[in-house]
């Protein structure tokens, strides 16, 4: 009787629920941009409004940022494991430090280098710690940051030695009006900003997929055509060469290495900071930065005595509430305010 | 197409495959059966490099297929599918379908940081082929959902979608309806046949599913403890008195 009417609006019945969810994910999309610009907003306008001391802490935030986008970038996307990230991190501002020191580079011009040598590092390094897995490539790594502390105090001509280089700050050019701490704070922006673009696009793309098939299936991803030891390396020195840069950023920022600032310590806080910020998420290195930056002071407030026992109980409190760190605990969050939301 | 000639296979004292030898011609679809520990997935896991040859030979449209690196395998455009499903649970299905067209693209690290128009282009193309595969597939509803967490039939659709993208000259299917009820796999088998036509692909499939592997097979090999014991069309090996013994014990 009805039959071809009935097979359209079945048709349109079947149709109707994707394009509907088409159109959500495209809404998806431009809300997350226009979350990004707001956050670049207030990013821009915050520096104005704190004191140095307040705009110092956002600025290693987003040095922080950087370095955990590059941890995140190995352990998130590609899982694998590194125990030594904060060696290239030192490889970074001890690179910067050196040019600045030896050849009075500008510090703008470190940053490239800096970037590079850390790549080049972590690319030699990675070619054969990338053939192991599991708890033989994080016993490699930790080896990486244990053994470089030694080896920044040995060439005391060259770095310092345990006392370490100090240096001049960037100078903000007269044309910006801005005070040296806001200049640096844009400048760590700037450099975040890039490497969140660069990420991105390298996380959307082909390589962002082998990465995340490497992690989820070697051995089909390996049928499927990607060669594992190509993308594990590259992905290391991509890693590294994060890492380098937020490192160069570091000595920009702070005026001063010294070979007890890039311990052990650091690279376990960095791996730490990037489990509870959220591993795998885009979000997850900023909220890895803020509980890099502030949770150790606010521990030191709680309690003087330990602060590493605060900081320690904290962790646990954090993968206790929020298994998938804090940027799944905040799309949580929002998941269950828009449902409130839409039934009143 | 595909011609293996003596291959033996050898897990410590175990003798998985024991002198194999058939050929597959282009346009083909074979299937392989055998009772469990035949030496059938060991075979594919031969053909796409995951273990090595003990002896014999391999040559797929003229090359020696045992010297060519495992990840240069789907270059070569051969795709498979895993007997208990091999997808990448996190990511989305159209992501998952996206990565078995990984050997057709060529962006790089630092092309795709960059995110260059080539990559762009590139980026476009794939994931229209990837729609359209999900269409032809029915998965357009799940495009998005990660890959955990789907039922068992839909991922093996998804499967038999990230194997079909690359536009592989060679399908292996390792047990594609193994799981699946009878109204299902009665759905595949007509999918499956279609897709052969369009895709203009030669298919080898593993199965025990006998009414699924008599009905759409041109030609069936039988293997047992790793040796062949038949060879020819479906009805000539049901009839074999040797693959009779082999799935059914001596006493018929």
């Amino acid at each position: 009787m009805s039959g071809p009417a009935e097979v359209t609006e079945k048709a349109a019945r079947a149709a109707a629920p994707t394009r509907g969810r088409s159109l959500a994910r495209v809404a998806t999309a431009r809300r997350q941009w226009i979350v990004m610009a707001v956050l670049l907003a207030v990013a821009c306008y915050a520096p104005f409004q704190l004191v140095p001391f307040r705009v110092f802490q956002l600025t290693m935030v987003l040095v922080y940022a950087v370095a955990l986008l590059g941890l995140n970038l190995l352990v998130g996307h590609a899982g694998q494991i590194s125990l030594g990230h904060g060696a290239f991190f030192a490889v970074g501002a001890y690179g910067s430090a050196i040019m600045i020191d030896r050849w009075d580079t500008p510090h703008l011009a470190t940053l490239p280098v800096a970037a590079a040598v850390a790549f080049a590092l972590g690319l030699a390094l990675g070619l054969p710690a990338m053939r192991l897995r599991g708890l033989y490539l994080a016993l490699v790594t930790l080896a990486i940051a244990i053994f470089l502390v030694p080896l920044l105090k040995r060439f005391e001509a060259v770095t310092g030695g345990s006392m370490g280089l100090t240096l001049g700050k960037p100078v903000p050019p007269a044309w910006t009006g801005l005070a040296e701490d806001q200049w640096l704070y844009f400048l760590a922006l700037a450099v975040t900003v890039v490497a969140f673009l660069l990420a991105h696009g390298l996380l959307r793309s082909r390589v962002g997929r082998a990465l995340h098939a490497v992690r989820d299936n070697e051995a089909a991803a390996e049928v499927m055509g990607v060669r594992l030891s190509f993308y594990k390396t590259l992905a290391f020195a991509w890693s590294a060469m994060f890492a380098g840069a937020a490192g160069c950023v570091y000595t920009w920022v702070i005026g001063f290495v010294s070979p007890d600032s890039f311990a052990l310590t650091l690279s376990i806080t960095l791996l730490a900071s990037i489990v509870v910020g959220g591993l795998g998420s885009f979000s997850g290195p900023l909220l890895g930065g803020l509980f890099m930056m502030f949770v150790p002071s606010i521990s030191q407030d709680v309690n003087d005595a330990a602060p590493g026992v605060i900081f320690g109980l904290l962790i646990i409190a954090v993968m206790y509430v929020a298994p998938t760190g804090l940027a799944g605990l905040a799309g949580r969050m929002t998941r269950s305010i828009t449902k409130i939301l839409r039934k009143e | 197409m595909l011609e293996v000639h003596d291959l033996t296979v050898r897990f410590g004292g175990i003798t998985a495959l024991d002198s194999v030898g058939f050929s597959v011609w282009s346009g083909e679809m074979v299937g392989l059966i055998g009772p469990n520990g035949a030496g059938k997935t060991t075979l594919f896991n031969c053909l796409t490099r995951r273990y090595d040859a003990d002896a014999g030979e391999v040559r797929y449209e003229e090359e020696n297929l045992l010297a060519v690196p495992p990840h240069a395998i789907a270059g070569l455009g051969i795709a498979r599918t895993f007997q208990n499903l091999g997808l990448f649970g996190h990511m989305s299905v159209r992501d998952n379908i996206l990565v078995g067209a990984h050997h057709t693209g060529g962006a790089g690290f630092l092309t795709a940081a960059l995110w260059l128009p080539r990559v762009r282009r590139e980026e476009a193309r794939l994931r229209a082929e990837a729609d359209s595969l999900l269409e032809r597939l029915a998965l357009t509803e799940v495009a998005d959902h990660p890959a955990a967490g789907l039922p068992f039939g839909t991922l093996k659709r998804v499967e038999l979608a990230r194997a079909l993208v690359g536009r592989p000259k060679l399908l292996l299917l390792d047990e594609p309806v193994n799981g699946l009820n009878s109204a299902e796999v009665e759905e595949f088998s007509g999918t499956l046949r279609a897709l052969r036509e369009e895709f203009d692909v030669t298919v080898v499939v593993v199965e025990h599913h006998m009414g699924f592997v008599m009905g759409i097979c041109d030609r069936v090999v039988c293997l047992d403890f790793g040796r062949k014991i038949a060879e020819g069309p479906p009805a000539e090996v049901q009839r074999d008195p040797g693959v009779m013994r082999a799935y059914l014990g001596t006493a018929i």
